[in-house]
């Protein structure tokens, strides 16, 4: 390789081009400095004012309120009453229900999904023929409206002439009760939650295993090592971050949950259930908004303590996690 | 090399897409017989020939077309916004040099984690103190712009911009928004597109949101009209023909999208995990 002095480059001429007074051209750079210094500023500015108007000053906003009175048709906020919409919200029976009710959904919606999508991931990780038709295959539920997911299993799930219940009756067996027995709602609810979420999770995953160095697996191979082995070995242990991941998004969002119990609900006053058995945590914040005594304070109580409640979990979610998967790997 | 992959994983891998894609299939399979059919023992498990009789019924109860209007005009502007002014934020992120740089994307993931829920009483009031309950603007506003959207765009641009190219527009005495312009957009598009993409869909599946800010109104977003439809007036569950027609109605512009767009919302799905 013969070695080329590059020629030196030829400086950017800094003279000033004739005609231009100095002092213009100093006015210039101040503009231009302004312009460097201040843009970043500028460009970021639209979502923290969004963010100001939609999510800063309500949050304050909704905590302020819930140490107030405010009756349901007053128009000016009422006197300070402390803690008491706090006692009020942790003491209600509903509430506590709501929290059960969200555990559980949340627990059955999760878990299996997780699991599952993790094997559908595995199983995409190979060489597959016609790999991106099958990557679009199991994404379809996702661009079904969480509204649409929970009117189509509202009639597989529906008790009297529901698809599930209808086969089970023609085989002699008994009816399940899906709205009225606890843990039969908590189920179909958790089954729109899962039917929908399950495909995207798995291509999350897979991308994780797709990153993983493939010589990895190769000694695995020469170790011989089988193919579950190496799945727990090789691949769980290198897709550690997106798992964590994976995991606290879908904490934060499962126990948000709300559209789908509420459609699940057919009945008009939408308080999930005959006797809440299937009310979730937004719907209770959603449903005391809309009651006679205090409402705005009471939902924001709740919402703020639904807030600890998601934060407290997700963190908790997250050391579990490293925890569990850092002992995996020794 | 690992040898193809054998029948057993064809085999799971179709018994899961039989098993997603059937609620879908017996949904369209319900909207197409007639309304006594619907909750007639046997259960039906082939298409009837009553589609469009069922539809037409779901066009009768509902304002389904000013219902998919709305669901278009909202998401289709929420889409074009989110994915502006995300693309200026994350750009600004990931190669502008400001103080504070770090702190401000800490709080934008940060933000990631609030519950709406959080902000729903405030700005409930908020609006309808503007008078805005009840109208379009009222649904936008909040899908302005996304933490989300910020955050995604900055992860790509991080890699898809070499400063050098920044530095030699700022050399040839570009103005910032020109460097953004000619340097920053053309780089951003495929992340845009698949951003623009995910916003649509998010916006268009949204129920929460309009739900409370429509209530009571003639303007109504798909989701919620849909909704409607299942509270007929005395009918309680009973026609499950009509409502799950309307269901496939809702759900067939996703599919469209799907069908045409599918690849790409694969490819950002994966994309945007890998750095996450």
């Amino acid at each position: 390789m013969p070695t080329t002095t590059s020629a030196p480059v030829e400086n950017a001429t800094t003279a000033t081009s004739a005609g231009a007074s100095p002092r213009r051209q100093t006015w210039r750079d101040r503009l231009s400095r302004w312009d460097l210094k201040l843009s970043p500023y500028l460009y970021i500015a639209p979502f923290f004012l969004v963010f100001a108007i939609i999510g800063l000053y309500p949050m304050l906003y909704t905590g302020y309120l819930s140490f107030f009175s405010w009756p349901a048709y007053g128009s000016e906020v009422g006197p300070w009453v402390g803690w008491d919409n706090y006692a009020h919200v942790l003491g209600d029976s509903v509430f506590r229900k709501a929290f059960w009710n969200t555990m559980g959904i949340f627990l059955l919606s999760s878990v299996p999904q997780i699991i599952v999508a993790t094997i559908l991931a595995a199983l995409l990780d190979t060489r597959l023929r016609g790999r991106t038709l099958w990557r679009m295959s199991i994404l379809l539920p996702f661009v079904v409206a969480p509204a649409a997911s929970a009117m189509i299993f509202g009639a597989i799930f529906a008790d009297g002439t529901g698809l599930i219940n209808q086969t089970l009756d023609g085989f002699g067996l008994s009816k399940v009760p899906w709205h009225a027995d606890r843990f039969a709602s908590w189920t179909a609810i958790a089954t729109m939650v899962n039917w929908r979420w399950t495909g995207y999770n798995a291509l999350i995953i897979l991308a994780a295993m797709q990153a993983i160095p493939r010589d990895l697996y190769e000694a695995a191979d020469i170790d011989g090592a089988s193919k579950v082995k190496q799945f727990f070995h090789v691949t769980l242990p290198s897709i550690r971050p997106t798992m964590i991941f994976v995991i606290v998004t879908s904490t934060i969002g499962g126990l948000q949950i709300f559209t789908e119990p509420r459609i699940f609900d057919t009945n008009l006053r939408f308080q999930g259930g005959s006797d809440f058995q299937y009310t979730t945590l937004t719907m209770y914040v959603f449903n005391t908004a809309q009651t006679t005594t205090n409402p705005y304070p009471r939902a924001a109580a709740a919402a703020w303590v639904l807030f600890l409640i998601i934060v407290g979990i997700a963190l908790i979610n997250f050391l579990v996690t490293r925890a569990v998967q850092r002992r995996s790997l020794r | 090399m690992t040898r193809r992959p054998g029948f057993l994983v064809y085999g799971l891998l179709v018994a899961f897409l039989l098993g997603s894609a059937f609620p879908l299939y017996w949904s369209f399979v319900i909207g197409s017989v007639t309304r006594q059919r619907a909750i007639q023992a046997p259960p039906p498990l082939i298409p009837g020939g009553h589609f469009f009789d069922n539809a037409a019924r779901v066009l009768d109860r509902i304002d389904f077309w000013s219902a998919l209007l709305n669901s278009i005009i909202v998401s289709g502007i929420s889409a074009v916004s989110v994915v502006l002014f995300s693309t200026l934020a994350g750009y600004s992120f990931a190669k502008l040099r400001f103080r504070g740089s770090q702190v401000g994307m800490i709080f934008v993931v940060a933000t990631m984690a609030v519950p709406t829920q959080l902000a729903l009483v405030p700005m409930l009031k908020q609006f309808s103190n503007l008078g805005l309950t009840g109208t379009l603007p009222a649904v936008i506003l909040p899908w302005m712009v996304t933490a989300f959207g910020v955050f995604f765009m900055r992860q790509y641009l991080v890699d898809a911009i070499p400063d050098e190219l920044i530095d030699a527009a700022r050399v040839d005495g570009a103005s910032m928004i020109r460097t953004f312009w000619t340097v920053a957009i053309p780089a951003a598009r495929p992340a845009m597109a698949i951003l623009a993409l995910f916003t649509f869909m998010q916006v268009w599946t949204d129920f929460m949101w309009p739900l409370i800010v429509l209530q009571g109104s003639d303007v109504q977003t798909l989701q919620t009209a849909l909704d409607a439809l299942k509270v007929a007036p005395g009918q309680g569950h009973a026609d499950m023909a009509l409502v799950q027609a309307g269901t496939i109605l809702a759900t067939v512009p996703l599919l469209l999208l799907f069908i045409a767009t599918g690849r790409h919302l694969v490819s950002g799905i994966m994309q945007g995990a890998v750095k996450g």
